[in-house]
């Protein structure tokens, strides 16, 4: 049995001194869970299209997430691309060039649209940015004061708004969709609370606890919530909820109902850039990363009428497209002070 | 006599109490009774109400429609060069080269336009447009016709029934998963396509088979209805092996060294202490154990079943240790002292008398271990496993995800409508694998008693 066991152990060494010594043939991508379904869609069609390289590997963790991960640093064991439904931050930067990470190539692949929507069974929601802040901040103005928020249904922030309690599930902070939902929907509806000048920059940034909940994982966790209690108000990614428009009843934002068209002509106001930011040190060690990166930008996939349009993307215009596949090509990268 | 009839009278009020007294017993054990049986059926209704929700949502995810159609290889359409054969005087490599670029070759081919075509001569009535069409049929449908067309080029020209999976929107449609009555807006599915679909199942052109896929593809998101767990599958497989190589030599191993060999001391008391607290910590904090120095200090790789195995070893460990422990304390002391009697060393008494009977006890600790660690998903999340993998894992080093990872990912699809009953299929193949291994247990325990 002692023999056993010690053969055993010296096979596990062995073995995996074995793999440290092996080269990776496949890539690795982690990252936003909004873009985990379209870089998917590129992966598998990736691994048909090219019988040559094999099909990437993509996992989520929400943008922040998958930019830790990217920018651990250089070698097999971290990740080649990492996806983000926003832009990487300057502190991310700074954290990737400390652990080695010098060429991060961003490359911008599309749109997405953010919207609200309850339980298909619910009242009409036509909001406006004010109605979402007054509804989830913390602290509102109220005859020039700032008190405690007072709402506890819709109709009480605006007439026209239907009698349904507040309870609205939010992206967590690990989401890219959480930044966008924060600066073009909650700045907006900050400045159009016009809140006493001595209210302090936090007051926009402040949520209340007791009617938002915070969610970290996938989109499927809002949509529990809304099935658990069918009058929580969710934020979703536009293509999730297309793929879910029989139970979900979208909420029009400034006037203007979200759909590809309108999200592309920037109509609806709460629209985002999706990216992928690629390492550039991985590349030609870690095979068909440059490859993979052009079919994903190629009009088969993210052009207009492409795979990825059918799948809810949003696609951008062919200059911008052709301009985000040039700086790739060229070589481009992110530093922190640009 | 006089004395007991005496007593007996005198303590009338003494029986009243006994009397008492034995009701009030017998009513606490009535009482334990129903509370007993209570429990019982509540825990059976908690189980019955699992599985018949269970089996109720994923049976009929193990069908699936396909459509029957006549395939025309149309040669307007597929326009390439003849396959390369190998020449003379060419080397492998060469010939190879060649092939590859025929076969990038043939990919181009606008597959979709073939499927397009022969599904609107099955309908030639109606006005379909090429989306309308699209939406019927799996997307990857058209690298089956690719890969027929690799293997024989001779297919160029030709008309072939072949049965297409229909896509997953059909799916949802034919069986009712989404409401039927809502609006056009609402539905995933063209109305022309709604119609077409309905027409088809009909008159028998698309039939509920039985989804092969499940069990014979990878995971896909391009084409919903082909996801399949075998991938899933090969992965925790190598996990289970890893497992079993490692955990029950070392486990057993230390068992019988820390109950036989070892002295009592300070030292291996606390050692002992610490195994009882390892089988208690979380999962997840193995995982994050896994990541920390399997990955980052040792370099493995990401998502690899390999790591996963390792995570799960330690996990399992401890589990295997106590058990085993347990038999050989359980073991009666003169059977040893028997052996040793009779001049056996201390080794052989415990290998060849003490350790045979303890194979029941063994056993059952590693399978329940291993079926422990097949359902284990937390600590898989934190080494990568949580990923979306297309490949087939060839070694334990390949990019894999496992059983119940692959249900987390499912749960976390983005076609809800779809994937809720595949999630509970899935969910019910798990469950099959653990009873099979349950019973596996059950067979050879039985065996080792009488052998014993």
């Amino acid at each position: 049995m002692n023999k056993l066991m010690l053969s055993t152990a010296i096979a596990a060494v062995l073995f995996a001194g074995h793999a440290s010594a092996q080269s990776r043939d496949t890539i690795q991508i982690a990252g936003s869970s909004t873009v985990l379904p379209f870089a998917s869609i590129v992966a598998e069609e990736f691994g048909n299209a090219f019988p040559d390289f094999k099909a990437p590997v993509v996992g989520s963790g929400g943008s922040g997430g998958g930019l830790k991960q990217f920018c651990q640093g250089v070698g097999e064991n971290t990740i080649d691309i990492a996806n983000s439904s926003r832009p990487i931050k300057k502190e991310e930067i700074a954290t990737c060039n400390q652990n080695g990470v010098n060429k991060i190539h961003e490359v911008k692949f599309g749109y997405d649209g953010i919207v609200f929507a309850t339980s298909a069974d619910q009242g009409e929601f036509k909001l406006e940015p004010v109605h979402v802040f007054k509804a989830i901040a913390a602290k509102v103005p109220v005859d020039g004061k700032m008190v405690d928020n007072p709402y506890t249904t819709w109709n009480e922030i605006d007439p026209s708004l239907p009698n349904q309690e507040i309870n609205v599930a939010i992206p967590g902070s690990n989401h890219g969709t959480r930044e966008v939902f924060q600066d073009n929907v909650i700045a907006a509806g900050c400045e159009a609370a016009e809140l006493p000048a001595d209210a302090g920059e936090e007051a926009c940034e402040t949520f209340r606890q007791d009617r938002v909940v915070e969610i970290s994982g996938d989109y499927t966790e809002t949509l529990a919530r809304l099935q658990a209690n069918p009058a929580t108000m969710g934020v979703f990614g536009l293509s999730f909820y297309d793929q879910n428009r029989d139970t979900l009843k979208v909420a029009t934002m400034s006037g203007v109902s979200p759909s590809l068209e309108t999200v592309a002509s920037g109509e609806y106001p709460v629209s985002r850039p999706l990216f992928f930011y690629v390492k550039g040190e991985h590349i030609g060690t870690i095979p068909g990363i440059q490859e993979y990166t052009e079919f994903f930008l190629s009009d088969q996939m993210a052009g207009a009428g492409g795979t990825l349009e059918g799948a809810g993307l949003i696609p951008m215009p062919e200059e911008e497209r052709a301009a985000a596949l040039k700086s790739f090509q060229d070589g481009e990268t992110k530093s922190a002070s640009n | 006599m006089t004395d007991i009839t005496a007593s007996s009278a005198a303590s009338a009020p003494n029986r009243e109490r006994i009397k008492a007294s034995l009701r009030r017993r017998q009513a606490a054990e009535t009482r334990f009774r129903a509370f007993g049986i209570g429990s019982v059926l509540i825990a059976v209704g908690f189980v019955v109400f699992l599985f018949s929700t269970i089996l109720h949502d994923g049976l009929p995810a193990f069908w699936q429609p396909v459509v029957t159609v006549d395939v025309f290889f149309d040669p307007e359409i597929i326009e390439v060069d003849p396959k390369p054969e190998p020449l003379e005087g060419q080397s492998a490599a060469e010939f190879q080269r060649a092939s590859l670029d025929w076969q990038r070759q043939v990919t181009m081919v606008n597959w979709n336009r073939i499927i397009q075509n022969s599904v609107a001569r099955e309908a030639p009535d109606v006005e379909l447009s090429a989306r309308e069409i699209q939406a019927l049929i799996e997307s990857n449908e058209r690298y089956r016709l690719r890969d027929m067309f690799v293997v024989s080029p001779g297919l160029l020209g030709s008309t072939v029934p072949l049965e297409l999976l229909a896509s997953a929107n059909v799916d949802v449609w034919l069986k009712g998963d989404i409401d039927r009555s809502l609006g056009n807006d609402r539905q995933q599915l063209p109305e022309a396509t709604r119609i077409l679909a309905d027409r088809f199942y009909e008159d028998g052109r698309i039939r509920m088979a039985f989804a092969s896929t499940l069990f014979t593809n990878t995971d896909s998101r391009n084409a919903p209805a082909e996801a399949g767990l075998l991938g899933a599958f090969i992965g925790s497989l190598y996990m289970m092996l890893i497992v079993i190589v490692l955990a029950v030599p070392i486990g057993v191993a230390s068992a019988i060294y820390l109950e036989e060999f070892a002295p009592k001391n300070k030292i291996t008391d606390l050692i002992e202490v610490n195994i009882n607290n390892l089988a208690a910590v979380p999962s997840i904090v193995f995982g994050l154990l896994g990541a920390a120095v399997f990955i980052n200090y040792f370099q493995l790789p990401l998502s690899a079943p390999l790591v996963g195995g390792l995570v799960l070893t330690l996990m399992t460990l401890p589990t295997v240790i106590i058990a085993t422990r347990a038999a050989l304390r359980a073991v009666p002391p003169s059977l040893r002292q028997a052996a040793l009697g009779l001049g056996a060393s201390k080794s052989q008494a415990v290998f060849h008398h003490v350790l045979p009977v303890t194979y029941p006890g063994i056993l059952t600790a590693t399978i329940i271990g291993v079926a422990q660690a097949i359902g284990e998903t937390a600590p898989l999340l934190l080494i990568g496993m949580n990923a979306f993998v297309t490949t087939l894992p060839t070694t334990p080093l390949d990019q894999s995800t496992a059983l119940p990872v692959q249900i987390f990912l499912w749960e976390g699809n983005e076609n809800r409508n779809y994937f809720e009953p595949k999630t509970a299929a899935a969910i019910i193949i798990l469950l099959a694998v653990m009873l099979v291994l349950n019973a596996i247990a059950i067979i050879l325990r039985s065996r080792f008693e009488r052998r014993a």
